[in-house]
């Protein structure tokens, strides 16, 4: 029997056996059959995701705490949300916190497209360097908080004689995590370090993305390098570049363990991300209502930024 | 296979038996039941597990410890208490969650059972019992069992005090012998005088303090200045009339005498420090004094490097309007959601048995009972008993308030402001500090 004689059987067969009959065997239609599989993980989101987040925004507007689930729950409005928007500790919090995305993004993008671009060119033992860089990423933010801890000790740290080597002033002389000025960039160049091996990994999926036959037409018509980076390279690339730009922002924006760990938010409140505010107010005062309003504004200021940015993303895609 | 099979079955089930035979044997599994305590993971949670073994020997209840370090203890066993966990059976809670653990119902409440057992809160240190028991302070009300007395001190470098160059050097400085500071002016002038200065080939620092910004530390260690420069968390004749207490001039100038010695005379990388980085400093030799809790001391005596001769031990010094010291430790209650709760209650009479916390004392826990306090004896039972006595005579509590966690917090952000990150002036980090606790007095409808 040939593979013509074998379909011609299947179709046959088909025809002869009613859609009724179907129906009766297998007892559910294609839509059951759909909703089926699709219920259980409906289920779930609603259970984890969609039921908090609505409860959240209830709890927002109301006085509840946590720890007194017996106390009277009070509407109280938006006054959580005109007293947090109000407040300037919370928005010093909102500063430190964009200085933290602004520059970890920034420094990250430029040095992971370095890596990447480097990466890219075939060298001899490019596998086992890039394995070596990818190291970071492969730590627990709790262990990078704790031993950045100790090489930013201003008598046994090896970040501190480092600088002192290079610089020739005194390795105790300065306190990368004590010191107001310098803290911000202490928990900058720990996620820089820790994440911009990612950045150079989405930024290599893209480079390895663009066809081989573009340079070899610019080879062609006689484009310099630099010409070939800025016509073929960077654009074709870039789509890459800013999904990495997104991750890391929306990371970063959220970012808790790492600068916990280092800091605790200090000096003072130097170093106190938004984070570290909502984790405060949520679960050491118990102030369940207005930490479920500050929760829902850093939601939509996330969510509305990283919209903005979809958008921009897929214009750029769209080219 | 199947003979294979059918040996292993067997010898599993023979090593099921000796194992089941074994456990028999013992008191605990004889009752068939086990208890669970909670507490921070220190050295004194390593002596009540020595202590423990015979509260099992003795009535056959098996013990399970659950201890978290210091820096996750707060929020570890407040989520616990808060999502009405049954972990716990026991829990030795900090002092300040008392208000909160009273008024959310976490904590048994204790009378009727002293009541019946026959403990009195007469039979221990008053401190302790206003401390760790009461709520509302001053009542007799009572939630836990005093169970670990504690408060902050000071260690010094006794054999660096004693070398005859460096005793020379001090009196040249500053006119006087170099000796234990009676006073916080005193203790200032020693911190300086060790900070930068080379024993042995090394350099050392003065002292280390607490500074720690993440949970407690820094309140921990600058209300021992502010109380003695004349600090009052409230008017004493109007409740929650901070005005005055709180931002008096003497507590604005104990602020910034903290600050001066944070910034003259602390090891560098100190501006997160709490209570293992004082450990920390001390014993490797960093610093000729050390702020740091009761608790340690008996662990530091024992130091091989620093400990014995090397080590010598004094009370909070004076300030110009008292003498004062912050207090520690612990009462032990019982959790209103452990299903064990009549075996807890067990454990509490117990604890409270005189022998009990006369051993107690002797493993390296504080006893805060009257029996082995009072004692003759005790004065000169360890080299930091009589010093922990007079503490435990002159400390004062942060606030117990239901509403702690809040006023800690804005005490915490203030003082770490102004003291570590040189932000505005004592004035205004203590009239910040009024403002903020207000608010969370108002919250509360207070």
């Amino acid at each position: 029997m040939n593979d013509l004689s074998t379909s011609s059987q299947i179709t046959y067969r088909a025809v002869l056996v009613e859609p009724g009959v179907v129906r009766r065997i297998r007892g559910l239609s294609d839509k059951s059959l759909a909703w089926l599989f699709i219920t259980p993980t409906i289920v779930l989101l609603l259970a984890i995701n969609i039921f908090p987040l609505v409860w959240t925004i209830y709890l927002s507007f109301t006085n509840y705490r946590a720890n007194r689930p017996n106390a009277p729950t009070l509407w109280l409005g938006t006054d959580w949300y005109q007293s947090i928007l109000t407040d300037p500790d919370i928005w010093a919090a909102m500063q430190v916190t964009a200085h933290f995305v602004i520059w970890t993004v920034v420094i990250e993008t430029v040095l992971g497209f370095g890596l990447a671009f480097l990466i890219d060119k075939k060298f001899r033992g490019h596998g086992v360097w890039t394995t070596i860089i990818l190291l970071p990423m492969m730590l627990s933010p709790a262990v990078v908080g704790n031993f950045w801890t100790f090489l930013y000790q201003p008598q046994i740290g090896l970040f501190n004689y480092l600088v002192a080597f290079v610089t020739g002033r005194s390795a105790s002389s300065f306190q990368m995590l004590g010191d107001v000025t310098l803290s911000p960039w202490a928990i900058v160049i720990v996620d820089a370090w820790m994440w911009t091996p990612y950045v150079m990994l989405i930024c290599l999926a893209g480079l390895r993305s663009i066809p081989d036959y573009i340079y070899e037409a610019a080879e062609v018509d006689r484009a310099s390098n630099w010409r070939q980076f800025w016509s073929i390279t960077l654009p074709m690339a870039l789509p890459f570049i800013m999904l990495a730009v997104l991750f890391r922002g929306i990371e970063n924006f959220k970012m808790f363990d790492m600068v916990n760990l280092l800091t605790g938010g200090g000096p003072g409140s130097t170093t106190e991300v938004a984070s570290i505010t909502l984790k405060r107010a949520a679960f050491e005062s118990w102030r369940t209502g207005y930490s479920s309003a500050f929760a829902i504004i850093l939601f939509v200021t996330v969510f509305g930024l990283a919209n903005i940015y979809v958008k921009a993303l897929n214009r750029v895609k769209s080219r | 296979m199947k003979q294979i099979m059918k040996a292993l079955l067997v010898a599993a089930g023979a090593l099921g038996s000796a194992i089941g035979v074994g456990a028999a044997t013992t008191p605990a599994q004889a009752q068939g039941k086990t208890i669970t305590l909670c507490w921070a993971a220190w050295d004194p949670a390593n002596a009540l597990v020595e202590l423990s073994k015979d509260f099992t020997t003795k009535t056959g209840i098996g013990m399970k410890f659950e201890f978290v370090p210091w820096t996750n203890y707060a929020d570890r066993f407040l989520n616990e208490l808060n999502s009405h966990g049954s972990l716990c059976d026991l829990i030795i809670g900090d002092s300040q969650w008392i208000g909160g653990a009273a008024e959310n119902g976490q904590y048994v409440k204790l009378n009727d059972f002293f009541k019946k057992e026959g403990i009195s809160m007469d039979d221990y240190m008053p401190a302790t019992v206003v401390g760790y028991s009461e709520w509302p302070k001053n009542t007799p009300n009572y939630w836990a069992l005093p169970a670990m007395g504690d408060a902050v001190g000071w260690t010094y470098r006794k054999d660096w005090f004693a070398r005859p160059d460096v005793q020379k050097d001090f009196k040249a400085k500053y006119g006087r012998d170099l000796a234990v500071p009676k006073t916080l002016d005193e203790l200032h002038d020693i911190a300086s005088f060790f900070q930068g200065r080379d024993i042995d080939g090394k350099k050392v620092y003065g002292a280390s303090i607490y500074t720690e910004r993440g949970s407690e530390g820094i309140t921990m260690g600058v209300s021992n200045y502010l109380y003695d420069y004349g600090f009052k968390y409230e008017d004493p004749k109007k409740p929650y009339a901070m005005d005055g207490f709180v931002n008096s001039p003497g507590a604005v100038k104990g602020l910034e005498a903290y600050k001066e010695l944070y910034k003259c005379c602390t090891p560098p990388g100190a501006s997160n420090s709490y209570m293992s980085e004082g450990l920390d400093a001390f014993k490797s030799g960093q610093v000729a004094l050390q702020m740091n809790f009761f608790a340690f001391f008996p662990g530091l005596f024992k130091d091989p490097n620093v400990g014995g001769d090397k080590i010598g031990f004094f009370v909070n010094p004076a300030g110009p309007a008292a003498q004062a010291t912050q207090l520690g430790g612990q009462g032990i209650s019982v959790v209103s959601y452990s299903k064990n709760q009549g075996e807890a209650l067990q454990y509490i009479k117990w604890f409270s048995g005189g022998d009990v916390q006369k051993k107690w004392w002797a493993l390296g826990g504080y006893s805060c009972a009257k029996s082995v306090l009072n004692d003759p004896s005790f004065p000169n039972s360890a080299p930091f008993a009589k010093e922990f006595l007079q503490s435990m005579g002159m400390v004062v509590d942060f606030w117990a308030e239901p509403s702690y966690a809040q006023l800690l917090q804005a005490e915490q952000k203030r003082v770490h402001d102004y003291v570590v990150a040189d932000k505005g002036t004592a004035q205004e980090a203590l009239d910040g500090l009024v403002k903020d606790w207000k608010a969370v007095f108002k919250e509360e409808g207070k």
